[in-house]
C-alpha cells in the first residue's frame, strides 16, 4: 500500500474519446486529479458532463486515448484487459454504485455477496465469513440479514452492503457514482456517515454526484466537471464559498440551501447567458 | 396571520410577497396582516382537516391536513417518502389510488366541494382550475407522438380552440416556459429532449387552460441542480405573472423555502409543524424540523456556507435515532 503523502490515484491530462471515425467524440479533455489516502474528493457534473466516464476509466472499464491514470505509483493507464483484471481482483480499487440491486447478485445472499471477493483472491471460508461479519457491523447492518437476499432488503440496507462489499478487500481507493442519489434522507444521511467514518480509517473516497449537497457532504475537496473538463478544482469550502467558473457559479447558485441566500434570478440567468454564448 | 376555525385548526396565511429571508436577519419580522382584510381574494384551494385512510388495512395515513390557498399564493409540503403529503395532493386531485379515500374532512376548489363529484365535472375542473405536475415528465407524454401535438390536443379539447390557433396558443405556452426555440422543440418526440425540457412542457400542458392552482409534486426531483433551478424560477415566475397559486411537494426542505410563503413539515402522516417559511427555517420548533434542519447544515452545502456548528449538538444521526425510537 502506499506512504503517507504519496497519491494513491493521480490522474494526468486524461482524454477519453467514444465512437470511431466521424461517430467519434471527446468525452473528457485534460482532465487531472490527485487523491490521497484518508481523502474524500468530490466530483460533480450534471448529466452527460462525463462523470461516470471517469469513474470507469480509473476503474479500467473505457481506455484513455490520452493522459496518464497511475494507482499507488504505477501507470496502469496502458494496461492490458488481463492485466486490469488482475488488478481489479487484487481490490486495491473498489466501486459502488447507484443501484445497489443491479450491482448485487440477485441471487447469491448477502453472505455470498459479501465474501466472494475474498474468495475470489483465495482467503479461506471462515476467515472470509469472518471479515465479512466485521464490515457488516461497520455499515451498522444486522449480523441478521446474512442469510438474505437483495430483493429482501431495503434500498439503504442494499447500499450499505455495497459499500461493505466494496470494503471488505480493504481497497486504497473506492469509487462511488451516485451512492446516496436512489435514497430517501434518513438512508442518505446514514451512508455519508458512514463515509465520513471511512475516510478516517486512511482510504481514500472519489464521491461522485450530480447533488452537490451530498458532495459537500463529505468532500474536503470538490472538482467540478462541465462538459468533460474540470472547470474548477478546490477545497470543498473554497469551491462553495467562492466559485469562479461561471458554471461553478451557476451551480453554487442554484443548489437550494436553507440560510444562505443562493443566488438570485437574474444572477443566475446572467451566468446561464454567458455559458450558452 | 393564525386564525383558528371553529374545529380546533389553525391557519396560517401569509402574504402574496416572498418572504424576505436574508441569512443576517434570523427572526424575519411576522407577516402584516392582509389576508383578513375585505380586499383579499377568494381563497382557491381549501384543505380543511383531511383525513385519508386505506380501507383495505383500516388504517388512518393522513390524520388532518389544513391550509388555505389564495391566488399568488405558494404552500409547501415537507416530508419524506411516507410521509402522506403525495396522498393528500392526490386526494386534492381527485386521484387517489385504489380502497384509499377521504375519510373526514373537506376540499373546496375555487369554492366548489369536490365530495361527490361526478366524473364529467372532474373533467371539467382538472386543467381548467387545478393542475399537476409529477416527478417523471416522460412517464406522462406518449413515446410516438410529438410533443407539439400532444399539447396542441389538451389546448383544443379544453379551450375548443381549432387546430390552428391551438398550435398558436401551444406555441406561445412554449415560449412562456422558456423553451428556446419553441418551434422546433414542437415538432420533436419526447425522447429527443432533455428531463429539464420535458418538465417544461409538462408545466406549459398543466397551464394550457388556465388554472388558478398547480400543484407540483417533486416536479424537480429528478433534474439535475442548474435545472432545478430554471423550473423553480419558472414557476415563481408564473406565480408573479399570472397569479397562478402553488402547492409545492417535496422531501427537501430548501427547495420548498426556495418557492413557498408557507410550509407544512408532514411525518407519518400529521403535520408535525405550519407556519410562515421564514418562521419554520429560523424557528423549528418540532424536533423533526430541527432534524430536516440539521442534516442540511451537516450533511449539505449549509455545512459550509453557515456559522460552525454548536459542538455540543448531538448531530441529525443521533437525533434521528431518537425521533424514530420515540414513534
Amino acid at each position: 500500500m502506499s506512504t503517507d503523502g504519496r497519491p494513491v490515484l493521480q490522474v494526468d491530462d486524461l482524454e477519453i474519446h467514444y465512437g470511431l471515425r466521424r461517430r467519434r467524440r471527446r468525452v473528457l479533455h485534460g482532465v487531472s486529479l490527485s487523491v490521497t489516502r484518508g481523502e474524500t474528493v468530490g466530483v460533480i457534473g450534471e448529466t452527460g458532463s462525463g462523470k461516470s466516464t471517469f469513474a470507469r476509466a480509473v476503474l479500467g472499464l473505457v481506455r484513455a486515448s490520452g493522459g496518464r491514470i497511475l494507482l499507488d505509483g504505477e501507470d496502469v493507464s496502458r494496461y492490458s484487459p488481463r492485466q486490469w483484471r488482475a488488478l481489479r481482483r487484487r481490490g486495491v480499487v473498489q466501486y459502488v454504485f447507484q443501484d445497489p440491486l443491479r450491482s448485487l447478485d440477485p441471487d447469491l445472499t448477502v453472505e455470498e455477496s459479501l465474501i466472494e471477493p475474498l474468495l475470489v483472491q483465495g482467503v479461506a471460508r471462515k476467515e472470509a465469513i469472518e471479515r465479512g461479519r466485521n464490515y457488516l457491523a461497520r455499515v451498522r447492518l444486522d449480523p441478521e440479514l446474512f442469510d438474505r437476499l437483495p430483493g429482501e432488503l431495503s434500498g439503504g440496507q442494499r447500499q450499505r452492503i455495497a459499500v461493505a462489499r466494496a470494503l471488505v478487500t480493504e481497497p486504497a481507493l473506492i469509487i462511488l457514482d451516485e451512492p446516496v442519489s436512489a435514497l430517501g434522507s434518513a438512508n442518505r444521511v446514514g451512508i455519508l456517515e458512514i463515509l465520513k467514518e471511512l475516510r478516517d480509517t486512511g482510504v481514500a473516497l472519489i464521491f461522485i454526484s450530480h447533488d452537490l449537497g451530498s458532495v459537500a457532504g463529505v468532500a474536503d475537496r470538490i472538482a467540478v466537471l462541465y462538459q468533460g473538463e474540470f472547470v474548477e478544482v478546490g477545497a470543498a469550502r473554497e469551491v462553495i464559498n467562492n466559485p469562479r467558473h461561471p458554471y461553478a457559479r451557476l451551480l453554487v447558485g442554484s443548489a437550494p440551501t436553507l440560510r444562505s441566500a443562493s443566488a438570485d434570478r437574474a444572477q443566475r440567468e446572467a451566468l446561464r447567458a454567458l455559458l450558452h454564448a | 396571520m393564525t386564525t383558528t376555525r371553529p374545529d380546533g385548526t389553525v391557519t396560517v396565511t401569509v402574504p402574496v410577497a416572498r418572504p424576505a429571508a436574508p441569512p443576517a436577519a434570523p427572526s424575519a419580522p411576522a407577516p402584516s396582516a392582509r389576508a383578513d382584510s375585505p380586499a383579499a381574494p377568494a381563497v382557491v384551494l381549501a384543505v380543511c382537516d383531511v383525513r385519508i385512510r386505506d380501507e383495505v388495512n383500516d388504517r388512518e395515513i393522513v390524520r388532518g391536513v389544513s391550509f388555505d390557498l389564495r391566488p399568488g399564493q405558494a404552500v409547501g409540503i415537507v416530508g419524506e417518502s411516507g410521509s402522506g403529503k403525495t396522498l393528500t395532493c392526490r386526494a386534492i386531485l381527485g386521484i387517489l389510488p385504489e380502497h384509499f379515500a377521504v375519510s373526514d374532512g373537506s376540499i373546496e376548489i375555487a369554492g366548489r366541494d369536490i365530495a361527490g363529484l361526478t366524473t364529467p365535472q372532474w373533467t371539467d375542473l382538472r386543467g381548467s382550475t387545478i393542475s399537476a405536475v409529477f416527478q417523471d415528465p416522460a412517464s406522462y407524454l406518449n413515446p410516438s407522438i410529438k410533443v407539439g401535438a400532444q399539447i396542441t390536443e389538451v389546448i383544443q379539447v379544453k379551450s375548443g380552440l381549432r387546430r390552428r390557433a391551438a398550435r398558436r396558443r401551444a406555441l406561445e405556452l412554449l415560449t412562456a416556459v422558456h423553451l428556446r426555440e419553441p418551434e422546433l422543440v414542437y415538432d420533436q418526440y419526447p425522447h429527443e429532449l432533455s428531463g429539464g425540457m420535458l418538465q417544461r412542457i409538462l408545466i406549459a400542458t398543466a397551464i394550457a387552460a388556465g388554472p388558478q392552482v398547480l400543484i407540483a409534486d417533486e416536479a424537480t426531483t429528478a433534474l439535475d441542480v442548474t435545472v432545478q433551478a430554471e423550473i423553480l424560477d419558472l414557476l415563481a415566475d408564473l406565480r408573479e405573472r399570472t397569479g397562478l397559486a402553488l402547492v409545492v411537494v417535496s422531501h427537501d426542505l430548501a427547495v420548498v423555502a426556495q418557492v413557498c410563503d408557507e410550509v407544512l413539515v408532514m411525518r407519518e402522516g400529521e403535520v408535525v409543524e405550519r407556519g410562515a417559511t421564514a418562521d419554520v427555517l429560523y424557528h423549528p420548533r418540532h424536533e423533526y424540523t430541527q432534524l430536516l434542519i440539521a442534516e442540511h447544515e451537516q450533511y449539505g452545502l449549509d455545512r459550509y456556507l453557515d456559522a460552525p456548528n454548536d459542538p455540543n449538538d448531538p448531530g441529525p444521526a443521533e437525533q434521528r435515532k431518537e425521533l424514530d425510537g420515540v414513534h
